[in-house]
């Protein structure tokens, strides 16, 4: 059903099952900050960071990184990486995700995942939005002449 | 407060592992459900559906038990009427554009850190510095 990109015994069921704890752990903080738990929007208060509203965002990304840690030592197709863009498309990409999420005002958890969850017309109307954009842009750099800028 | 913490920490944490058992911290996996006409992988549609139907039924399922009250003394937040105006579409087309190019969203960047990946290294300064750009330039963030 997937395209071999791995040695590794990854099925669908590894996708849903992710899929399920990620929705698992937006609902938890959800419910215990009050506040849409898109990563975007709270990684971007991070950066500024407001008494009262800034430990709660520390400890989701403590825990994100120790969960992701814990799964990467016991599930063996969480290891699965291929790198695919140069240095410099890598940090162009970085750039061009920063901004556009906040301007866009979520990325694939905030409206893709909480947003279209809790029936956002925004949010639907926004991953439509990245998801074609970001379709558009694989297919002129994997199947026209432009692919050679980024590789 | 301590509890708050620590459910915040198993939120983080179930998050976390959701992302690198879903193969979505493989830029290679994204990248091939973005590549409709090469040989597409639909992984991102279970994963999708997975936390939407999660995420969603939950959220149903506390509003009509607690009546909208969250844990700790907070509001269990609602969905947002904001305006489908031109910010939302020219964010979403310029993020779709950087997710494209090298396969990474915020939070796969992040949990690929953890395994101290060059790209993680190079992906999330950019993207803070982008966050930043649009806080100061655009007014992002106002809240």
């Amino acid at each position: 059903m997937f395209p071999a990109i791995s040695a590794s015994d990854y099925t669908w069921l590894h996708a849903l099952v992710g899929g399920t704890l990620i929705g698992l752990g937006s609902l938890l903080a959800a419910a215990a900050s009050g506040k849409i738990p898109g990563i975007s929007g709270m990684f971007s208060r991070l950066l500024r960071p407001r008494p009262g509203d800034t430990a709660w965002r520390v400890v989701f990304f403590l825990g994100l990184l120790a969960g992701a840690a814990l799964a990467f030592s016991l599930v063996a197709a969480s290891n699965d990486y291929t790198a695919h863009a140069a240095p410099l498309a890598t940090i162009l990409a970085g750039i061009l995700v920063g901004f556009g999420t906040r301007l866009g005002g979520g990325c694939t958890s905030g409206h893709g995942v909480c947003g279209l969850g809790l029936g956002s017309k925004s949010s639907f109307v926004a991953t439509l939005t990245f998801i074609a954009a970001a379709m558009l842009v694989v297919f002129l750099l994997r199947h026209t002449a432009l692919g050679g800028l980024v590789s | 407060m301590i509890a708050r913490f620590v459910v915040i920490l198993v939120a983080g944490a179930l998050f976390g592992a959701g992302l690198a058992i879903s193969g979505m911290s493989n830029p290679a996996r994204v990248l091939g459900f973005l590549d409709l006409t090469g040989a597409w992988d639909p992984a991102l549609v279970f994963v999708m559906a997975g936390a939407v139907l999660t995420f969603g039924g939950g959220m149903l399922f506390l509003r009509s038990r607690r009546r909208g009250v969250g844990w700790f003394g907070t509001q269990l937040p609602a969905r947002d009427h904001d305006p489908i105006d031109r910010r939302l579409i020219v964010g979403a087309l310029i993020f779709g554009a950087g997710w494209g190019l090298a396969g990474f969203c915020p939070g796969p960047a992040i949990a690929n850190l953890v395994a101290l990946r060059t790209d993680a290294l190079l992906f999330l300064p950019a993207m803070a510095v982008g966050m930043l750009l649009a806080r100061f330039g655009f007014h992002a963030d106002a809240d």
